[in-house]
């Protein structure tokens, strides 16, 4: 079966962005390079936060204005990306209206979740879990 | 030091000039690590000799270390100038996102200096820093607004920090504080006004760049050993449920909450603004500094109904936490939960240190009580204590500081008490406002040795607690050279910049293997000398600036009110300070061979 991410209750977010790290860390580095989640404040700390995952669309955005056949729908739903055939356009980053396209800047190419759940099992709060599609 | 490693870039920005660069300094860093210990260092080659600290010749350093966007609970930047509120060392620390931002932008510190012409705020991103025109910005009534319209008007939300000051920094008043992340502060020794004496409203930094590791496997094990004891820890599900506000009731029940300015050591309306009460009526949100699991920051969600306008509410979500409800509430003698937050809430909007405002307040009302000021002087206010209204107002007119008095008062307790009397009462050391612990000679030592004059530097009033429940004996000497100890472990750790509330996970071998995994080994004998000169290198900045520890001013007030250890005792103290004076200030030991 395929997983995917789910956002359980956003409420309960506190903007820790452990998950955050955790998902840079599976590259092996420090830091925030390479995430593929994203928190941040909705609107100024007072009013929480919002967190951005893919949720593995069952017929994604992304995947329709790929020129080059880099993105292809997984089987249950979400993507993967083929990162030697992507030229770095950036129509899958305008296509998500989640914004759960992230982008490389050092590479110029799109951060594509793998729905490994690194995030997830980061998470104090219970805000996000991976599921089986 | 890891060759890809950005820790010793220090950013400079001449504010004067405009213009700024970098400068690679990798010494500093080897010799400083990070945090305090680079701070002080870059203090000491940028402040000159008796610098006026609202002058431009005094430096902004902000400094962060090798763990930060590395490992959990590594979230704090080290704020090190000169403090205009003591004229001496200062030196703030804050969380929010402002390590991590300014670490994942590529640097391990950033020094400011000179003075805009005009309001300027910076903005520091993708290694460039731009000069922002803020005259719009400059008077504007409320912190919050300024933080809501650089937050919209900059890119990087997510990742960046935006540290701000409010009027009270912009007119000078030398306990104003940098608010960042709205709900963080540098709060103490007049960071704010040391900005606003250089026309600088803000400074926005961003950065998620990727940090190396010398060793994956080693990293992922010191980092998961870490992340497993901060969220399963009990101190830190404490932190978590009632944050830092879970101590008024303890410190109440043993006689250790400072009640209207110290006359007593209980206080009656305790229950009303205590962690359990303010948790279960108010508490409306929890945040975390970027990177900490732990989540301490609490927000009360305060509905205050418009006079005139039936069914409609404002509703303000506000920070608190142990200091602040001393400072604002037991230590003004006000249990009205609405309308201390009301005074809090001013004290944001306005960027004043909570901690400073509050005892300030508190000693302008008992010398109204006393006679030694009338409201001639508070220009027609009788502050009572509990009268939040009329405590409003009088922090509103610190900040516009319409005469003497509150011209007076914009510089702190003991400068108020040095003009109208009152010294006695005056509830400040080494200059310093007191924090919220009456707990006994330990907490009070710690306010006068200190490097800061802050409860943090070495947390006697912890000491003072284990004391009390384990029934030692104590002596001059043995406190002091608790103390001692304490605050220069506690150099190690802001030099790594960990949050002191993990000090008990971040142990001596916790810190080797971490900074080993970041490629910076330290053995436990190099991290023990590494705090040891910190602190003597902080103290020698405070004897070059004048300061005396024989010359401390003890107020009476102190040794009259018991603590749970009993009545305080001023030869006690004075002993204590003398010991610390020769531990924390040795002369330099003649190494092997040197004649």
């Amino acid at each position: 079966m395929a997983k995917r991410l789910s956002v359980l209750d956003a409420d309960r977010c506190v903007g820790c962005q452990a998950c955050m790290f955790a998902c840079a860390r599976r590259l092996g580095h420090g830091g925030l390079a390479g995430s593929c989640i994203g928190v941040r404040s909705a609107g100024g700390m007072r009013r929480g936060f919002t967190v951005v995952v893919c949720r593995a669309c069952p017929d994604p955005p992304c995947v329709r204005v790929c020129p080059t056949d880099a993105l292809t729908a997984r089987p249950g739903g979400g993507v993967h990306l083929r990162h030697e055939l992507c030229i770095g356009c950036g129509n899958c980053v305008q296509a998500c209206p989640l914004r759960a396209v992230f982008w490389d800047r050092a590479q110029g190419k799109p951060l594509i979740c793998v729905y490994c759940g690194a995030c997830a099992a980061c998470c104090p709060y219970e805000v996000i879990a991976l599921e089986e599609v | 030091m890891l060759k890809d490693d950005p820790l010793p870039r220090v950013l400079i920005v001449d504010l004067a000039r405009r213009r700024s660069w970098v400068e690679e300094r990798p010494d500093l860093f080897a010799e400083g690590l990070g945090g305090a210990g680079v701070a002080i260092r870059l203090l000491e080659e940028e402040c000159p000799p008796g610098a006026d600290p609202l002058g431009a010749e005094n430096p902004i350093i902000l400094a962060v270390g090798p763990l930060v966007g590395l490992f959990p609970l590594a979230s704090k930047t080290v704020a090190m100038f000169k403090s205009p509120h003591t004229g001496n060392l200062g030196e703030s620390h804050a969380g929010g996102r402002s390590a991590v931002s300014i670490r994942l932008a590529g640097y391990g510190a950033i020094v400011i200096r000179g003075a805009s012409p005009t309001p300027v705020y910076l903005v520091v991103d993708g290694g460039q820093v731009h000069f922002r025109d803020a005259s719009a910005l400059w008077d504007m009534r409320s912190s919050y607004t300024v933080g809501a319209v650089i937050r919209d008007r900059e890119g990087g939300s997510g990742t960046r920090t935006i540290m701000r000051i409010g009027r009270a920094g912009e007119r000078g008043v030398s306990y104003a504080c940098v608010i960042t992340e709205t709900y963080r502060h540098f709060g103490r020794l007049g960071l704010g006004a040391v900005f606003g004496s250089k026309k600088l409203k803000a400074l926005v930094v961003s950065g998620d760049r990727a940090l190396p590791v010398a060793d994956r496997r080693g990293y992922r094990a010191a980092y998961d050993a870490i992340f497993r004891a901060a969220t399963a820890s009990p101190l830190m599900q404490k932190y978590h449920q009632l944050g830092t506000a879970m101590n008024i009731l303890p410190l109440n029940e043993i006689g250790a909450l400072p009640t209207r300015n110290l006359q007593q050591g209980r206080f009656e309306g305790a229950e009303a603004i205590s962690g359990e009460h303010l948790a279960e009526n108010y508490l409306g949100r929890r945040l975390a500094c970027a990177h900490c699991p732990v989540a301490c920051i609490h927000l009360a969600t305060l509905r205050t109904p418009y006079p005139n306008d039936p069914y409609f509410y404002k509703t303000t979500m506000l920070g608190y936490d142990h200091e602040p409800i001393y400072a604002l509430g037991s230590m003004l003698g006000g249990s009205d939960v609405a309308g201390m937050f009301q005074l809090l809430d001013e004290a944001e909007v306005q960027g004043l240190d909570v901690m400073s405002t509050g005892v300030t307040l508190a000693w302008a009302t008992e010398a109204l009580q006393r006679g030694l000021i009338s409201t001639a002087e508070t220009d027609g206010l009788a502050l009572a204590w509990g009268d939040y209204p009329a405590y409003v107002e009088a922090l509103q007119r610190i900040v516009t500081q319409p005469n003497d008095f509150y011209r007076a008062l914009a510089r702190g307790v003991e400068h108020a008490a040095a003009r109208y009397g009152g010294a006695d009462f005056a509830l400040a050391c080494g200059g310093h406002e007191m924090a919220g612990y009456h707990t006994g000679p330990g907490g009070y030592l710690t306010y006068l040795t200190g490097a800061r004059h802050s409860h943090l530097d070495s947390a006697g009033y912890s000491f003072d607690q284990k004391a009390a429940a384990q029934g030692e004996t104590l002596t001059p000497e043995s406190v002091a050279e608790a103390l001692l100890q304490e605050e220069r472990w506690r150099q190690v750790l802001a030099s790594l910049v960990v949050c002191f509330f993990a000090r008990g996970i971040y142990t001596a071998e916790t810190v080797q293997q971490a900074l080993a995994a970041a490629g910076c080994e330290r053995s436990a004998g190099e991290l023990a000398r590494l705090g040891e000169e910190t602190l003597r290198r902080k103290n020698a900045f405070k004897r070059r600036e004048g300061f005396d520890p024989s010359a401390l001013h003890i107020p009476r007030r102190i040794l009259e009110t018991p603590t749970p250890l009993g009545t305080l005792d001023e030869e006690f103290l004075r002993r204590a300070i003398a010991h610390f004076q020769a531990g924390a200030s040795p002369a330099r030991q003649t190494e092997p061979g040197e004649q």
